[in-house]
């Protein structure tokens, strides 16, 4: 039993999932308020279980797994991120009676999916988790099976994920051929061993191109737009918020333990892909009516700030990327559940930014969280998404990559641009009809902690939260 | 010296107001902002009067540290106390100027004007770099809205401009306090003010700073976004704009770019020099042409500041005293100008010089105090810009006869377009009937100025008020210029005597 101990989180997972899973055949539609709320609760007893799972233990089964602080910091942050995607279905599927309950279940096998992600110390646990987490997004984009929108968003992503994954598999078998192990040690090992040779560095490039599209990252993007605009609302919040964090933090470990001593040759690539992302996600966003296909560039310009931090390598640019993505989370669950509320009066949901006219007069409370959010996502101060902005540059600075982080400040001042024509049209323009009163108390609650962290406020948590991300990134080295 | 945290009850006060205002109704959020701001003027004058001149160098400090190397550091010396004086000053004004002109979302109004004076004092205050950052760049966010929701006509247009402008300044500025911070390892601003950067170094941080600071203050050519900003923001937002907020791109260069870089501010002189001097003159001229009674003084601004640049690049006591004068003056005359402009804007609802005209006729009070601000926005003896404009004009000629040439021609021009603004707004007679039918000022308006005038005249018949607190801290800066102040081409140089001439050629004639 002791050597399942530093698994106890996905171990409450993948047994509760399995056994909801069958409530769920049991009990069909009825039962889905009971699997949603179960699912919650198993997902916060995984991470509550996080404590109590001891954080050094080292590799585990031969080292596929490594239950260490880095992976833990990931899960303590995606967990809640699928609890809440989950309550930000509530009274959402309702309005067209296709609220089952296999939504709930699919988001836990989902988190299962991103817990071996984040922990893998393995090619092969990489991508059995990688591909967990993928199998159940893909259902979940199509959820609203009634729904083309949605229906092709499943379809797209699903086609474009199996060439990714086609991609990843490739990369793997090379690196697998050339250095003839799957270990993220090994691997580091072998590329230690002078300049890398050429299936080495395709293997390399093939990898984390694949990683790339799990992460949307430019020019592996293109998919985010429109599944974004097609999948559900609720599965949207997901997927911008706990597989991003996922990929992005399975990318960090792989860059810098498996990668490590290639550092000169995938850091090219990570700068390219960073600046790309910021501007091509800033750029994106300017013509958009639709604010799902908004925040979905905007995800993508976070992401590329995120790389920046991942960019300048070492152990101040890994806190950074974790920092950073603890923030993000916060910050595009909040705008996320904001849109949910978005509907009018008959109930029908809305996501044109149009709607959003004159929206501090008809609920200024609502507004004011929403423009909370965007000035947080630009990275304005004094709200609290400026600090990790400032981190990823101070890592890049101080690795002496000061024209990196001149290039990527610049992008934020673009990108501000469309976050400040929200706004805009909140706060200038005259109002339109009013949305309908949302009844969802848990979500407000959500909307407004998520507000308070994201706010001035939020200050306060720079010294805990530093501590823990410098002391979880420092596991990686 | 007290315990209490002076400074962040100072902050504290107008953010507790701003939330307060959010869920009240609009006469009493008016009280609530009026009340704040007039609670801030009272700390404020309490802090002049404890503020020891000869004292240390930061006083009423405090410093709790937030972890993640950023600290709650305050403190204030002499240059920050008196533009914290200037903002606590006419903050109440703002709020008395927007009683009824402002009818639409008023609470919303008020709080966002008290978070701004927070920010605002928090940036004169702040002792830790990061801190100071995200005070500087807070201001932006309800500026854009105070902007943007109860401006004029162009206010979505001239409020992006404000925005975009002034951010893309400050970034670069944030990228050269990161390699500050990783090489000076220090984010505490005074020990930074004694670090000496490599010089090679000094000339990138230098231009990153420039950068946000001739954005912020505004110089030519980066002055584009005021004109519009100005024309577009409501009365009192024009007021806080050209009183405080320009303000910090001067104390921006007066607390960074001068101390931490000398050696970059040194190699700059030609370029400050040059642009202010293109400023003086460029600028004046377009204010000359101006039928926009808003624009004309926005342009002014540009003008008069490019007095406050001439000044501190001087990097001599006059120059730099001078053009903290030149800051505070201007701060108290361009907000009463733009407030002038209000009073008849709010009566006849055009800002077109045209219209109006023999205004000394129906409205004798407000033709008194508008000349009073005019006469003291060209430098009259007596008023508060003579005083400014005439040190920073010698510490100029101190350091290069040219730019101080250039820079002179600076007030006969703002003679000339002042006046001119007076005499087609007051004189004369009245070019139509509604502008002849005005009332004069009313008893409301009567407290927004006379006090404004009063402190002009304070400060032109005895500046030592104002100078005696920043003397020290000038003299500390000055210490740390020693080594690159700029030699000036007019020292006085030994006269060769005539007499002593004669004699050696008569020697020298005798020896042959």
């Amino acid at each position: 039993m002791g050597r399942f101990a530093p698994l106890l989180p996905e171990l409450i997972l993948s047994i509760g999932g399995t056994i909801l899973m069958l409530v769920a055949a049991f009990t069909g539609r009825r039962g889905s308020g009971l699997t949603s709320w179960l699912s919650v609760a198993l997902l916060i007893a995984a991470t509550f279980a996080l404590m109590g799972a001891p954080s050094h233990a080292g590799p585990v089964f031969d080292g596929l797994i490594a239950a260490d602080l880095f992976a833990s910091f990931g899960k303590a942050i995606m967990f809640p991120a699928a609890a809440i995607a989950i309550i930000a279905a509530h009274g959402w599927f309702e309005h067209d009676h296709e609220h089952s309950s296999e939504y709930a279940v699919l988001i836990v096998f989902s988190a299962v999916g991103m817990s071996v992600m984040v922990s893998a110390t393995s090619l092969v646990s990489l991508y059995v988790g990688l591909e967990l987490q993928s199998l159940a997004a893909y259902v979940l984009a199509s959820y609203r099976r009634s729904d083309e929108r949605s229906a092709e968003a499943g379809l797209k992503y699903f086609v474009l994920g199996a060439l990714a994954s086609g991609i990843l598999l490739y990369g793997i078998s090379l690196l697998y051929g050339f250095t003839g192990t799957m270990n993220f040690t090994g691997l580091a090992s072998a590329f230690g061993r002078g300049a890398p040779s050429l299936g080495l560095l395709f293997g390399l490039v093939f990898l984390l191109a694949g990683l790339a599209f799990k992460a949307s990252v430019v020019p592996f993007h293109m998919w985010t737009p429109d599944v974004y605009e097609g999948a559900p609302t609720p599965v949207t919040a997901f997927f911008a918020s706990a597989p991003k964090v996922a990929a992005v933090l399975l990318a960090t470990r792989v860059c810098i333990e498996a990668l490590g001593p290639a550092t000169e040759a995938w850091r090219q690539i990570v700068i390219f892909a960073a600046l790309a992302s910021i501007f091509l996600g800033a750029v994106g966003a300017f013509g958009q009516t639709n604010i799902k296909r908004l925040l979905a560039y905007s995800s993508i310009n976070n992401v590329g700030f995120a790389l920046i931090g991942l960019a300048a390598a070492g152990p101040q640019g890994a806190s950074s990327v974790l920092f950073y993505m603890a923030v993000y989370i916060v910050m595009t669950l909040g705008a996320f559940l904001c849109v949910l509320w978005m509907r009018r009066p008959d109930g029908e949901p809305v996501e044109t930014i149009a709607s959003l006219s004159g929206l501090s007069q008809t609920r200024p409370a609502f507004a004011a969280a929403i423009a909370i959010f965007m000035f947080s996502l630009a990275g304005i101060p004094p709200l609290f998404g400026f600090w990790p902005k400032l981190l990823v540059f101070n890592a890049a600075v101080a690795s002496g990559y000061v024209a990196l982080a001149v290039a990527g400040i610049v992008g934020t001042v673009v990108g501000a641009y469309y976050y400040l024509k929200i706004v805009k049209v909140m706060y200038m323009d005259d109002p339109v009809e009013p949305f309908e009163r949302a009844r969802e108390p848990i979500q407000g609650f959500l909307i407004l902690l998520a507000a308070v962290i994201v706010s001035p406020l939020g200050y306060l948590l720079i010294g805990p939260l530093g501590a823990l991300t410098d002391r979880a990134a420092g596991a990686l080295f | 010296m007290s315990q209490l945290p002076l400074l962040s009850i100072l902050v504290g006060i107008p953010l507790l107001g701003a939330v307060l205002c959010l869920f009240v109704r609009a006469e009493a959020a008016r009280w609530i902002a009026l009340i704040a701001t007039l609670l801030d003027l009272a700390l404020g004058s309490y802090l002049w009067a404890l503020y020891d001149p000869s004292g240390p160098q930061w006083q009423f400090v405090e410093f709790v540290t937030l972890g993640g190397g950023i600290n709650w550091a305050l403190g204030i010396d002499g240059i920050a106390l008196v533009l914290i004086m200037l903002s606590v000053f006419l903050m109440p004004i703002c709020i008395g100027a927007s009683w009824r002109a402002i009818e639409k979302r008023v609470p919303e109004y008020m709080a966002y004007f008290l978070l701004m004076e927070a920010l605002m004092l928090g940036v004169f205050a702040a002792q830790d770099l990061f801190l100071f950052y995200i005070f500087f760049e807070g201001g932006l966010i309800p500026m854009y809205l105070i902007i943007g929701v109860w401006g004029g006509a162009e206010r979505i247009k001239a409020s992006y401009k404000f925005f975009l402008y002034t951010l893309f300044g400050s970034v670069l500025m944030l990228i050269a306090m990161l390699y500050m911070v990783i090489t000076a390892k220090t984010t505490f601003i005074p020990d930074l003010m004694a670090y000496d950067f490599p010089v090679h170094a000094q000339t990138w941080l230098w231009l990153a700073f420039f950068a946000s600071f001739a954005v912020k203050m505004p110089m030519w050519p980066v002055h584009t976004w005021l004109p519009d900003a100005h024309v577009q923001a409501p009365t009192a937002g024009s007021v806080i704009l050209a009183g405080v907020l320009l303000k910090m791109g001067g104390y921006g260069f007066i607390r960074f770019s001068l101390p931490m870089f000398p050696e970059g501010s040194l190699q700059f002189i030609p370029l400050v020099f040059a642009l202010s001097g293109i400023a003086v003159v460029y600028t004046s001229l377009v204010a000359l042409v101006q039928r926009d009674m808003k624009k004309l003084i926005a342009y002014s601004s540009v003008a008069h500041m490019a007095f406050v640049t001439f000044g501190l690049f001087a990097m001599n006591r006059q120059g730099i005293e001078g053009a903290m004068v030149v800051m505070l003056s201007h701060g108290l005359v361009s907000g009463a100008l733009f407030l002038c402009v209000g009073v008849v804007y709010d009566r006849l609802h055009s800002r077109e010089i045209e219209k109006y005209g023999g205004l000394s006729n129906n409205m004798p009070g407000y033709a008194l105090l508008f000349m009073v601000f005019t006469m003291a926005s060209v430098g009259l003896p007596g008023t508060s810009g003579f005083v400014g404009e005439f040190l920073s004009l010698v510490g100029t000629y101190h350091a290069s006869t040219w730019a101080a040439i250039v820079a002179t021609t600076g007030i006969i021009l703002g003679a000339a377009y002042m006046l001119w603004l007076y005499w087609r707004i007051a004189f004369g007679t009245a070019r139509t009937k509604e502008a002849a039918a005005m009332k004069d000022l009313s008893a409301r308006e009567w407290w927004l100025l006379a006090p404004i005038a009063a402190a002009v005249f304070w400060m032109g018949i005895y500046p030592e008020s104002f100078v005696r607190p920043i003397r020290n801290d000038v003299g500390r800066l000055l210490v740390r210029l020693e080594r690159v102040a700029p030699a000036g081409d007019s020292q006085p140089t030994p006269g060769k005597p005539k007499l002593k001439v004669i004699d050696a050629e008569g020697q020298h004639g005798e020896a042959h």
